[in-house]
């Protein structure tokens, strides 16, 4: 009996507590209470990035940096761009992925277990810079549809894997091969299961390239998921959009890829030049292939105040799709004067490279330093805005920072 | 009290006790798990407010200073027109950071239309450009913006 009385006491305060713990719970949620149809996860702490980085896009997920957060050599996750087109995908498992090559132009298709990838071909490390192709879109006049991106949309990270190349011929490429196309497992905005968000590609010169990888390691460690995880094409010096992401399979065609975003006003601009504004039918735009030449200046942050009579050290990176940067200066007078700047030669073809200077300031008010890079072709960052094109692409004018002298 | 009756009543007392074994062994099974998810739930250090219902409907389609606090757009005529129609597949910052003009986002709702699965918006398409248009009108930024918004700082080194 009293066995049984302490059972039916312990039993009500159990269900004490839990009422209890019900309205606590209540009141504590109270402070900060969101509905849940309200909810959105903080990115910050979903995909561990920068507190600075800047929210573009929700739905999609579209983050960009700002320059100064780019001044590592080797851009860490906290600080890369989130350029995404479709709702990331959930529940992967990477002892189950696999990667399908198939195509019109291939030998024999093949499917590859991530372990296989990874035993059968030799893995490569490359730094390789990819930037947004609509980097810099916010300044098109008038304004492009899309994502405003400022100057955020480009990382230099380190990525590991094994060549496209290799894994292509292990399957063997047919001589009429033209383009490869990725296809992934991201769903599409609308949830319809038959649409792709996106699926672009390249030449198959870009494909065979050295750098062209299948990477499943960034920075060292497995790709976040956000970025990618566990496969990502990665195609350093051309669009970003051309380094898939969650991708599952790669056709080699026999005519220039079609897939989404490949095909209309997408990562396209006017084959022939236009005036701002102007009507550009579908079939008088070209598909872009190598990114421009570009620098950022990452330090200092714009907004220095300092010092009359002392130096100021600027450093920065530059880049220059599939060529090299050959020369790097830097105006504070609205490009009237030109210095150079010291540059380093790239750690491997495609990543980009680190600039510095010292600035001295003649006397004491506002300026504006600016920094203009030049490729290997002398082709030279503009400081206007480059050609008005609908999409808003290829944006590579040159950076600038604001500096007060007292 | 017969024999039958004195083992019915046991199995009804064994019953219970198994039913009460059962419930504190759920609701404690209940309480680990929550902890599991909500470890400082259980720092009674907190102090307890009073407990209010927040009116969820209400606080839904909030307005602050003329914004949808939800969405961000902003308050006006064919707000909700906007909402329930523009913010399905993708987040009403798509809209808010484009300026265009009526025809371009008559063009980009047709481009929906045929590529995105967006639905035949009827009278509402005019509802819905009109808003934007006002609400969201194009700035002439010619070939290159003086700097804005500069957040100053002192250097130090």
């Amino acid at each position: 009996m009293k066995r049984r009385s302490f059972v039916k006491k312990a039993t009500l305060s159990s269900f004490a507590a839990l009422i209890g713990t019900e309205l606590v719970f209540g009141s504590q949620m109270l402070d900060g209470y969101i509905p849940l149809a309200l909810q959105d996860p903080d990115p910050f702490k979903l995909f561990k990035k920068h507190k600075d980085m800047i929210v573009l896009n929700d739905k999609p997920w579209n983050i960009e940096a700002q320059a100064h957060l780019l001044d590592d050599k080797i851009t860490p996750n906290s600080c890369m761009f989130i350029r995404n087109n479709g709702l990331v995908p959930e529940d992967i498992d990477a002892k189950t992925w696999t990667l399908t090559v198939d195509g019109e132009s291939i030998k024999n298709q093949k499917t590859y277990t991530l372990g296989e990838l990874k035993s059968k071909f030799k893995q490569h490390t490359y730094q390789l810079a990819l930037e947004c192709g609509g980097n810099g879109r916010a300044e098109f006049d008038p304004p492009a549809k899309g994502n405003q991106w400022t100057i955020g949309a480009v990382h230099c990270a380190t990525w590991t894997g094994v060549r496209l190349r290799d894994v292509l011929e292990d399957a063997g490429i047919k001589s009429n091969a033209v383009y490869i196309g990725y296809h992934a497992v991201d769903k599409h905005l609308s949830r319809d299961p038959k649409k792709e968000p996106i699926s672009r590609g390249c030449p198959m010169s870009k494909a065979l390239q050295d750098e062209t990888l299948l990477a499943f390691k960034m920075n060292g460690e497995d790709i976040p998921l956000v970025h990618g995880y566990p496969l990502r094409l990665v195609a350093g010096g051309w669009p970003a959009s051309v380094s898939g992401k969650w991708i599952n399979r790669i056709s080699i065609r026999n005519k220039v890829h079609d897939g989404t975003k490949m095909t209309g006003t997408a990562y396209r601009v006017p084959c022939e030049p236009v005036a701002p504004g102007e009507k550009v039918k579908d079939e008088d735009m070209c598909i872009i292939e190598s990114m421009p030449v570009k620098s950022l200046i990452t330090y200092p942050k714009t907004g220095a105040i300092m010092q009359k009579g002392k130096a100021l050290k600027i450093r920065g990176h530059a880049w220059a799709g599939e060529l090299e940067v050959a020369k790097m200066e830097y105006s504070i007078d609205f490009g009237s004067t030109w210095n150079t700047c010291s540059i380093e030669k790239p750690v491997n073809r495609l990543a980009w490279q680190h600039f510095s200077a010292s600035v001295d300031f003649p006397k004491s008010g506002y300026y504006e330093v600016w920094a203009r890079a030049t490729d290997t072709n002398s082709v030279v960052q503009p400081m206007l805005l480059p050609g008005w094109n609908p999409k808003g692409y290829l944006n590579n004018a040159c950076h600038r920072i604001a500096v007060k002298v007292k | 009290m017969t024999k039958e009756e004195t083992f019915r009543t046991q199995v009804r007392k064994v019953h219970r006790l198994l039913r009460l074994l059962f419930a504190l062994f759920a609701i404690t099974g209940g309480v680990l798990v929550y902890y599991m998810f909500n470890p400082s739930f259980f720092d009674f250090k907190s102090k307890s407010e009073t407990i209010a219902t927040v009116p969820i409907e209400d606080d839904f389609d909030r307005i602050e200073n003329g914004i949808h606090v939800r969405t961000g757009l902003v308050d006006a005529e064919g707000l909700m027109t906007v909402i329930n129609n523009c913010t399905n597949c993708h987040s009403a910052k798509l809209v808010t950071q484009n300026r265009m003009n009526a025809e371009r986002w008559n063009a980009t709702i047709q481009w929906m239309q045929e590529t995105q699965n967006l639905w035949d918006l009827g009278e509402n398409q005019e509802i819905i450009v009109n808003y934007l248009v006002t609400n969201y009108p194009t700035k002439t930024k010619g070939r290159r913006t003086v700097l804005i918004d500069i957040d100053w700082y002192e250097l130090e080194d």
